[in-house]
């Protein structure tokens, strides 16, 4: 299993502390020649669930707080929302529906009414009867034209994803992954939880590597390019599968763009950095939250957070797209 | 506490097997109404005796991972993670649905042979039961 690691040393992402700051990356600069330290910050949630980072001027993650109060900024806008697990009914969510209907309520309260959303997977709780309809049911009170989806593991593991498939996989290629320009911007969907086999990564396969070569051949390098995918794609924690194991191959054939955006979910907490010319930044769950890397004996819903502080856990991705502009502004905001 | 079911050794399998309370199988019964049912053992007398036994699914593993039972066994899995997972065999004998917290699968395993399991959201996680 080929596993991707960034200069920077993965267990400071670990700390579930605010401003947790890469200290190792001066002592190595990259090969890019970046210094990381003005680049990279990692985020976890804070004690008051607010998430606050500004990376070198040029990524922002906000609260809702901060960002309402803000014009409208960029070409267009668009929301990424992700592991909403309909089906989920334990602690510390047992309303999964509310919560994401609440995420649907923030978003249509956006003073710019995104263009669109994408899912990153994990739309059902482990295939519950009746868990896509309740997720596409309450989809559609989005005031957004369409959702782009891919799949989690949750999504597909009982029926290699033939029900996810017949559901959402419309206009998609192999089995679900997709791409589609907007505005001169390349979206990338990935499909990487279809073959976990013996491993405990993500995995995108050859057939869907050798297709996002061909997909990305004919692109100008000036293309922003955003993929999006379910498992991280960088190696966020690969003890508990939070990396996907063929990822470096896809990384390898982005690093020729000018701008990359990569969001994943999964992980059910934010964390992001910059790599280069790409930004890699996951999600928060509608659902519920889990634990840091290493915060726990393993993963999964994370119990012991407060109730009256689940909600700062839980939110969306705005992100604006300034032409010209790169990387993309990528604002998160809590349901709290 | 019957001595006829070969635990492997593990102090934890030990502890599986007690808490998996015999059951004197009646002949001519299905095995899988009879186990598991935490009544207390009789002593083994014939070779009709079953045994239930129990798995734990906890930190991602199943515990115990080898598991030697008497045929007839009816094998009983209890995820105790927050996470869910499935009791899959690797041959699609069976398979359970997603099982959350608390929830639990149960086996009967009726032939001889070695049956090697996995869950299927997350496939590293795997098992063996050993039926003689």
């Amino acid at each position: 299993v080929t596993e991707w690691h960034s200069p920077h040393k993965e267990d400071n992402m670990a700390e579930p502390t605010i401003d947790t700051h890469d200290d190792q990356s001066t002592d190595h600069p990259s090969e890019d020649g970046i210094d990381r330290r003005g680049f990279l910050e990692c985020m976890a949630w804070a004690g008051t669930g607010v998430l606050l980072t500004v990376s070198g001027g040029v990524l922002s993650s906000r609260t809702l707080a901060h960002a309402a109060g803000a014009p409208p900024e960029g070409d267009f806008s668009f929301v990424q929302i992700s592991d909403s697990h309909i089906g989920f009914s334990a602690e510390p969510n047992r309303d999964v529906t509310a919560t994401l209907q609440q995420a649907i309520g923030k978003i249509n309260a956006l003073q710019s009414v995104p263009e669109f959303v994408l899912h990153t997977g994990d739309l059902s709780h482990s295939q519950k009867p009746g868990a896509f309809d309740t997720l596409a049911e309450n989809l559609k009170s989005l005031k957004a034209r369409q959702v782009f989806y891919v799949p989690g593991e949750h999504d597909v593991f009982a029926d290699g994803g033939k029900e996810y498939l017949n559901r959402f996989g419309g206009g998609t290629k192999g089995k679900g992954w997709q791409s589609f320009d907007y505005k001169g911007v390349r979206f990338v969907g990935l499909v990487n939880v279809l073959t976990f086999k013996e491993s405990r990564l993500g995995s995108l396969g050859p057939e869907q590597l050798d297709w996002l070569k061909q997909d990305l051949g004919g692109l100008s390098g000036s293309t922003p390019v955003v993929v999006f995918a379910h498992v991280p794609l960088w190696a966020v924690y690969p003890q508990w599968g939070w990396a996907t194991g063929d990822g470096e191959q896809a990384l390898a054939l982005l690093r020729r763009f000018g701008s990359v955006t990569v969001l994943n979910g999964h992980i059910h907490q934010v964390m992001q950095k910059v790599e280069g010319n790409m930004t890699f930044h996951t999600a928060m769950s509608t659902a519920f939250p889990q634990p840091p890397p290493g915060g726990a004996p393993s993963p999964g819903p994370w119990k012991q957070v407060p109730e009256d502080r689940v909600k700062s856990m839980l939110g969306l991705t705005q992100v604006n797209y300034v032409e010209r502009k790169s990387p993309l502004a990528i604002i998160d905001s809590t349901l709290a | 506490m019957t001595s006829r079911v070969p635990f492997t050794s593990k102090p934890s399998a030990w502890r599986a097997a007690v808490t998996g309370a015999a059951l004197i199988a009646l002949l001519g019964l299905p095995a899988s109404l009879l186990a598991a049912q935490g009544a207390p053992s009789a002593p083994p007398v014939t070779a009709a005796k079953v045994a239930g036994s129990k798995i734990s699914i906890e930190n991602f593993e199943f515990s115990p991972r080898t598991v030697t039972v008497p045929v007839g066994t009816m094998v009983t899995w209890t995820n105790n993670d927050g996470e869910p997972h499935t009791v899959t065999s690797s041959a699609k004998l069976f398979s359970s649905s997603g099982l959350d917290e608390g929830e639990s699968f149960s086996y009967t395993f009726a032939s001889p042979g070695t049956y090697t399991y996995y869950c299927q959201l997350h496939p590293h996680m795997t098992g063996t039961i050993v039926v003689k």
